[in-house]
């Protein structure tokens, strides 16, 4: 069997589990049966993937007799999708496991169980698609079956609101990547087809924006982003993971594929414009990430500060293969990839761990809770490394691949473009600035929520979560660590991958002495995690025992102290918009549409004082309010020709087939 | 370079780095006593015996570790991490000598990230008791360093856009044998680095490392609650942070005397005598810049560490247009 058929086996096998779940939504036992079944195929197409990977990333190609008729469905498995494969299904096998778990307290599984392993295939299948019309279609059906999930819960109307702005999103996403497929297909909708006959000018410039709007409103790019911090605290949390930790990955794949692999002919316009979205995209976010009290919010806006990290890789990894410099190209691109692979990693983590705690508390809410290290230990360890890991400490995963990231930036003074000179240090700024506010925002999310006092009586009498789910975010927060401590690994599985992207890959990292991490070469950089975290350990530990021996290992339990006058009141503590205040104030004029309203009664009055933080997106704003006030007037306008008489349609008719009859033979 | 040397060649850098962790270890406490002793005088008070800090520390370490009744065990660890990251983070900076048998383990870009990580830490200890004062101090704590830690970065890239290199090492060797010269680009990055340095390591005019009003201070609020050994070693991590400051002013910006060649007993003598000496000299120069300001509002800080990001910015955009500035 090849590869590719196995892997068409899975997303097979998955939307018979779809169907299947219909009927076993109905019974007790059809929950964890299911996500049995979708953990046990997620493994099989991530392990298959993997092995591809592994083996250097060999071709294989499938022809199915589906789809448009005389083209049929192409579907081709190469290191590029393979890499996504992992990803995908490592994120797909976790939040399964988790859901073994956490799925026993869905209300409705009959609203969720089909959709779930349907939006599983549809992600698989997109990376597997090798021609417009099959990618077209899975994408669409990913959007869809995704949209089912996030309107799951639809008694909420928050819910609703946040389902019709994605469908909204995801259909002009479609619409671009239509017309963007549309333009590049002139020769045949085959993939083969579109890499032969490039077209040229306009219409190629015209083809990469439709693409980055296409792909972009699915990652998630500023101004793009509006439904990401909507759609996913709607959705159940193992969905939430898989919303922000694969499917914005799917969007980053079509978005290759598209740019580096089908239109092989990059310009430094295109890196231009690619950097610049991608640092925006990583400040706008991160910024907006610290404003949020609602934790499924926040790890959505850090989402949005992700992505942009990885489009300003993918950025860099443009303007370098644009001017021919593939080595600095092969950095970029490993250093982009191996961001996505690390955002599925902990931002899989991180929801799971926000969906503990919703179970545990009922909140989502940062200011409602607190003191959990306490009442979900466990829980908390994990979520702690998933923070550490987010905001790029060493010596966990995410700081390697920001590190990789700003080695590229480096390198790339050698550009010989005066825009992208003027472009990427201003981005390299942007990226420094979100990463050190990552760091803010994560101390906030944790400290707020696991340590200090309970705020709520639910936050006091929380219970730790199941071992399905514990044993998820466990192997999750393995994983942060490996990749951190062994990151050549995976840069040399990521070779393949930038081989057939930009023709030549990373050196060799595995065979270097000590398993050090040596992106350019030796003189100018290099980095070990394991040398790094031995000494870390080396150095507290024993200064641990030495004092303990030496000096004393006494301890004595009293109340707080807090200068003396401590507040009993858990509400004295800090919560998550106080924690954030002087950020607020520093940012609240320039960035934010910020207005906070304080009302404090006189003093003899004896109701309760109020203060309100009110903050409006700017792409509410500036871009989809106008846009929604357009649509309504047209409407408004448009909704007179529904009542003309038979007569003036007849005259439409043959009035609109003329026009276009003299386009024709003008185009012509 | 170390990595690639072979089994018998890795001795006297094994011992480079373990009399590198031990110096920067011991000293700590002595640079601390000397600004303290030199910012008495300066105020015409007498200040307490130099070698204060050591006794101080080993007060410390003796009393027992009085806990609120809900710390976690994030709150007891907090400290061992800090100082271990902290200490890991000194004893990769070179400081008399460049033959660090591990310096190669972590770059300019990972050493600030390690000093992230001690932040990190320390703030959410802040925050594990629940109090007021450590929520102020944590949430301050990372509001500075949401400002600084960028402008850090920047200083970084112009460095290591001038060395061709983020390896503090082959830094430290380019700007010894290279004719480096006057940069401007250096010479911003070096205004951008003092200003961070004050800031990270809560000096006026941001922070009061001498303050007992609790709503003045920002660092000393965050550690209220410690005390005992825990106390002990943010106390020596605090002592040790503001050594690798100092080290790496040296080695960024002026590292001269520093044994660079051939690690002969002459030449390491050298370097270190020229690095105590240099650490001297800027364990004076501080506590006297800090008498002759004041401290700054908390609001005031964006102006003050926009500063050194527009600086650092700056910088980097002279050197991406030509690397001579």
């Amino acid at each position: 069997m090849t590869p590719v058929l196995v892997e068409s086996g899975c997303v097979a096998a998955l939307l018979a589990a779809a169907a299947i779940a219909i009927a076993l939504g109905r019974f007790r036992a059809g929950s964890p049966v299911l996500y049995a079944a979708t953990l046990a195929i997620s493994l099989v197409a991530g392990g298959q993937a993997f092995l591809v990977l592994l083996a250097g990333g060999a071709v294989s190609d499938l022809l199915l007799p589906l789809g448009l008729p005389g083209v049929g469905a192409r579907l081709r498995l190469d290191a590029l999708s393979a890499f996504f494969l992992v990803v995908i299904n490592l994120a797909g096998a976790a939040a399964s496991l988790y859901a073994l778990g956490y799925g026993r307290h869905e209300a409705a599984p009959s609203r969720v169980l089909p959709f779930f392993p349907a939006f599983l295939a549809g992600m698989n299948l997109v990376t597997l698609a090798a021609d417009a019309f099959t990618f077209l279609l899975a994408w669409e059906f990913m959007s869809l079956s995704s949209w089912a999930l996030v309107t799951a819960h639809h008694g909420d109307d928050r819910n609703i609101r946040a389902g019709y702005v994605y469908l909204l999103m995801a259909s002009a996403g479609t619409l671009c990547l239509l017309l963007a497929f549309g333009l590049l297909g002139g020769g045949g909708l085959s993939f083969d087809a579109i890499r032969a006959g490039q077209p040229g000018g306009v219409v190629l410039v015209a083809a990469i924006i439709l693409a980055l709007i296409g792909t972009g409103s699915k990652a998630g790019l500023v101004p793009l982003h509006v439904w990401l911090p909507l759609a996913h605290p709607a959705a159940p949390s193992h969905v939430s993971a898989l919303l922000s930790g694969a499917m914005t990955k799917v969007a980053v794949y079509g978005f290759i594929r598209i740019v580096f692999d089908l239109i092989h002919a990059p310009a430094s316009w295109t890196a231009m414009v690619v950097v610049a979205a991608g640092g925006i995209t990583a400040a706008i976010g991160m910024l907006y990430a610290l404003m949020q009290s609602d934790l499924k919010r926040l790890l959505a806006y850090s989402t949005v500060e992700n992505i942009g990290i990885i489009f300003a890789g993918l950025g860099l990894a443009l303007a370098f293969q644009a001017n021919g410099m593939d080595w600095a190209a092969a950095l970029a691109l490993t250093a982009a990839l191996f961001h996505a692979f690390n955002h599925a990693v902990f931002k899989s983590l991180l929801f799971f761990g926000v969906g503990a705690v919703l179970t545990a508390t009922g909140e989502r809410s940062m200011d409602r809770l607190g003191g959990l290290i306490h009442r979900m230990p466990a829980t908390a360890v994990f979520v702690l490394i998933g923070c550490a890991a987010i905001a790029a400490l060493p010596p966990l995963n995410g700081f390697v691949s920001e590190w990789l990231t700003f080695q590229a930036i480096l390198v790339s003074p050698q550009l010989p473009q005066w825009g992208l000179k003027f472009l990427i240090p201003a981005v390299g700024a942007l990226l420094a600035f979100s990463a050190a506010l990552t760091a803010t925002c994560f101390v906030k999310a944790f400290g707020v929520t696991f340590l200090g006092r309970p705020r709520t009586p639910a936050a006091e009498t929380a219970n730790e979560t199941d071992g399905f789910s514990l044993a998820a975010m466990g192997i999750l927060s393995a994983l942060c660590f490996i990749a951190g401590i062994l990151p050549g690994l995976v840069i040399d599985l990521l070779a393949p991958v930038t081989q057939s992207l930009v023709g030549r890959s990373m050196p060799v990292q595995h065979a270097l002495p000590w398993l050090s991490l040596v992106p350019v070469a030796e003189r100018s950089s290099s980095y070990n995690g394991i040398i790094l975290l031995a000494f870390l350990i080396l150095a507290g530990a024993l200064t641990a025992m030495v004092i303990h021996r030496v000096a004393t290992r006494a301890t004595r339990r009293v109340p707080m102290w807090d200068g003396g006058y401590p507040q009993t009141l858990p509400a004295t503590q800090y919560a998550g918009s106080s924690f954030v205040q002087p950020i607020r104030r520093v940012f609240g004029s320039s960035v934010f549409i910020l207005r906070e309203t304080v009302d404090m009664p006189r003093p003899g009055d004896v109701r309760a004082g109020t203060f309100r933080i009110k903050m409006i997106d700017p792409a509410w704003r500036f871009a989809y309010g106008p846009i929604g006030r357009l649509v309504r007037i047209g409407a408004a306008r448009l909704n007179r020709l529904q009542f003309l008489t038979i007569r003036a349609y007849l005259t439409l008719v043959f009035g609109a087939l003329i026009v276009l009859l003299v386009m024709v033979a003008a185009w012509r | 370079m170390a990595m690639t040397s072979s089994m018998l060649a890795w001795w006297p850098d094994l011992l480079a780095q373990l009399v590198q962790m031990l110096l920067v270890l011991v000293i700590a406490p002595l640079v601390l006593g000397i600004t303290r002793k030199v910012k008495a005088r300066a105020l015409r008070r007498i200040g307490a015996p130099v070698l204060q800090p050591y006794r101080d520390l080993w007060k410390l370490m003796h009393k027992e570790a009085v806990l609120a009744h809900n710390a976690s065990w994030l709150y007891r660890v907090a400290p061992y991490f800090v100082f271990a990251a902290i200490w890991v983070a000194a004893a990769l900076v070179p400081t008399y000598a460049t033959g660090l048998l591990f310096s190669w383990s972590a770059d300019l870009i990972a050493i600030v990230a390690l000093l992230a990580s001690a932040r990190f830490a320390l703030a959410l200890a802040g925050m594990d008791v629940g109090t007021a004062f450590g929520g102020i101090g944590s949430s301050r704590e990372m509001l500075i360093a949401s400002l600084a830690e960028p402008a850090m970065l920047l200083v970084v890239f112009t460095v290591a856009l001038v060395a061709g290199t983020t390896q503090l090492s082959a830094v430290a060797i380019h700007m010894v044998e290279e004719p480096v010269g006057l940069r401007v680009s250096l010479a911003l990055a070096l205004f951008a680095f003092v200003v961070i340095a004050l800031a990270e390591n809560a000096r006026i005019p941001i922070d009061n490392p001498a303050t007992h009003l609790e709503l003045t201070m920002v660092h000393e609020a965050m550690v209220l609650e410690y005390s005992g050994r825990h106390l002990a070693m943010i106390e020596a991590a605090a002592a040790l942070k503001l050594v690798l400051y100092f080290s790496l002013l040296i080695c960024l910006f002026g590292p001269f005397g520093m044994a660079t060649g051939a690690q002969t007993f002459k030449a390491l003598a050298l370097g270190l005598g020229v690095y105590l000496a240099k650490i001297l000299v800027l364990a004076v120069a501080l506590p006297v810049g800090e008498t002759t300001i004041a401290k700054m509002r908390v609001f005031r800080y964006p102006v003050f560490l926009g500063g050194a990001f527009a600086a650092g910015a700056l910088a980097v955009f002279l050197l991406f247009v030509s690397k001579s500035f």
